[in-house]
């Protein structure tokens, strides 16, 4: 055990020197593995700041009832019993025709508009906050309510943010497809760092092999060295990652602001930034795992 | 403590480097392995730490035979050997005390303990004084006498060497046969291959002789 633990320390600070001793190809690799891995983690970044704006501004979806031109009061009043006792209505608000008429007509510049129409356009509309959250269930209730008597319309307030979430999938699909290939790039990197590396050590590899090295102590500072580049490529990514966040703070900020909404842009949080960092790891490792396989021949005796 | 029973080697194209040897080395020997240049001695050497296997035949080293060993056995059976080489096999690109370092890394030995035995090594070659050293900076002489303490840094019951004082001056190469003599009274079982037969003659114990791939 005690043996082991040695030989690991020994191997990852071979690979650590032999890092170090290159420092030019060392940072060239790093930044090279760090931008190919920093475009899905800055997408991944971007994406979760959109599904937390998306999140914040449609916490309670909406139904609208529109009820028909020429229904009446009493036709209103029993379709807002019908809507009151649906078991999914949480709340019910009536806005009356006259009520829409008379906002619309303190909007700026829409008074004359509304004057010239000479009756009243608006019917009475409910506005529904449901119990019910899923999109299955407030689909239901908007075909239940489109059923009443003398009900023209209904509209589902949170169809924007079922668009915008399809089209958040289809981005996040996209982010992941752009991960598997730039993963592979990776791969194909370190496979060809740690090939050069037995190249430059085929002396080396030979001469322990001949003093009674096993082959994993031969490949051991190896996969050290796949791993820790990868590990310095996902340093850089996550840097560049921070960086970036911290240039787009601001002009986000205020064009949120344009459209009054609450919303900071914030770098990617712990368990995203260790994920990348593991990832990163892997990736070298599984590189170097590769080039091992086909690189160093582990048959012969001598 | 090494027995060779019916050994044959034949290399691709039908070349018969041994043939049939039959011989034992016993524990304490000094053994000279002499002949001309491609008798087979290197060849013959190269079986004991299965760098070579035989055609035919087995060799066994402390009871263990090498020429069946399984790839996996290999690095543990080399570790109990002390090597050195007919071209030395130095690390260029680390110093004199890395270079003795090497076997003791491999068997994981811890680093403190690791360094007081290559300074012990060093001190027996004399040159403990050139341990930051780079091979490329010492002399022939020098260098042989770094292979031979990166061989002898595992403390091994065997030490096998191939032609150590090959390009060596007289006096150079009286030093390194005094040497491999100093190992061999403190029980070491030594085997030489070597042209100088005459240097070594004082203090060894047999004499193998190889012609075309037989003893004789």
């Amino acid at each position: 055990m005690k043996r082991w633990l040695i030989q690991h320390r020994e191997a990852s600070a071979d690979a650590l020197r032999r890092l170090a001793a290159t420092p030019l190809n060392t940072l060239l690799g790093a930044l090279v593995l760090g931008i190919a891995m920093a475009l899905p983690a800055g997408g991944e970044m971007l994406l979760t700041n959109l599904l937390d704006l998306a999140r914040y501004s449609a916490t309670t979806p909406q139904l609208s009832v529109f009820m028909t031109l020429d229904a009446g009061k009493k036709e209103a009043a029993e379709a807002e019993a019908r809507l009151r006792k649906h078991p999914l209505v949480r709340n019910v608000r009536l806005v009356p025709r006259e009520e829409a008429l008379r906002k619309l007509k303190t909007s700026e510049g829409l008074g004359d508009v509304i004057d010239s129409l000479g009756r009243n356009p608006f019917p009475d509309a409910f506005i529904v906050v449901p119990r019910a959250e899923s999109p299955e269930e407030l689909e239901s209730m908007r075909a239940d309510f489109a059923k009443f008597n003398k009900v023209e319309h209904v509209q589902l307030d949170s169809a924007w943010v079922k668009k915008l979430n399809a089209l958040l999938r289809l981005a996040r699909f996209t982010i992941i497809l752009l991960a598997g290939l730039l993963g592979v790039a990776l791969v194909a990197v370190t496979f060809n760092t740690i090939r050069l590396q037995i190249l430059t050590r085929s002396a080396e590899v030979e001469v322990a092999r001949l003093l009674g090295a096993t082959d994993s102590f031969i490949r051991r500072p190896l996969y050290y060295f796949g791993a820790l580049q990868g590990l310095a490529g996902g340093v850089v990514a996550w840097l560049l990652v921070f960086a970036a966040a911290l240039l787009l703070k601001g002009p986000v900020g205020e064009l949120a602001a344009l459209y009054g909404l609450e919303f900071s842009l914030s770098a990617l949080p712990l368990a995203e930034s260790l994920l990348l960092l593991g990832a990163a790891i892997l990736l070298g490792w599984l590189g170097a795992w590769l080039s091992l396989r086909q690189n160093l021949r582990a048959g012969e005796t001598a | 403590m090494i027995q060779f029973e019916q050994v044959s080697k034949r290399f691709p194209g039908g070349i018969e480097a041994l043939a049939a040897l039959n011989f034992t080395i016993e524990a304490g020997e000094l053994i000279v392995l002499s002949g001309r240049s491609g008798a087979g001695k290197t060849t013959l050497l190269k079986l004991i730490p299965a760098i070579e296997r035989p055609t035919h035949g087995s060799v066994t080293v402390n009871g263990q035979n090498v020429a069946a060993l399984k790839r996996a056995g290999v690095p543990f059976l080399r570790r109990k050997l002390g090597l050195v080489f007919q071209d030395q096999k130095l690390l260029f690109d680390r110093n004199v005390f890395d270079n003795v370092m090497l076997p003791l890394a491999i068997a994981g030995e811890s680093p403190r303990e690791a360094a007081r035995r290559v300074r012990a090594a060093l001190d027996k070659v004399g040159l403990l004084e050139r341990e930051k050293a780079m091979p490329i900076a010492l002399s022939g002489g020098e260098q042989q006498r770094l292979a031979i303490a990166r061989a002898v840094v595992n403390r091994p019951a065997i030490l096998i060497a191939d032609e150590p004082t090959a390009h060596l001056d007289d006096d150079y190469a009286r030093d390194i046969a005094g040497m491999f003599r100093s190992f061999n009274q403190v029980g070491v079982t030594v085997i030489v291959a070597t042209h100088h037969d005459a240097l070594f003659a004082p203090f060894m114990t047999r004499r193998l002789t190889l012609e075309q791939g037989r003893l004789v």
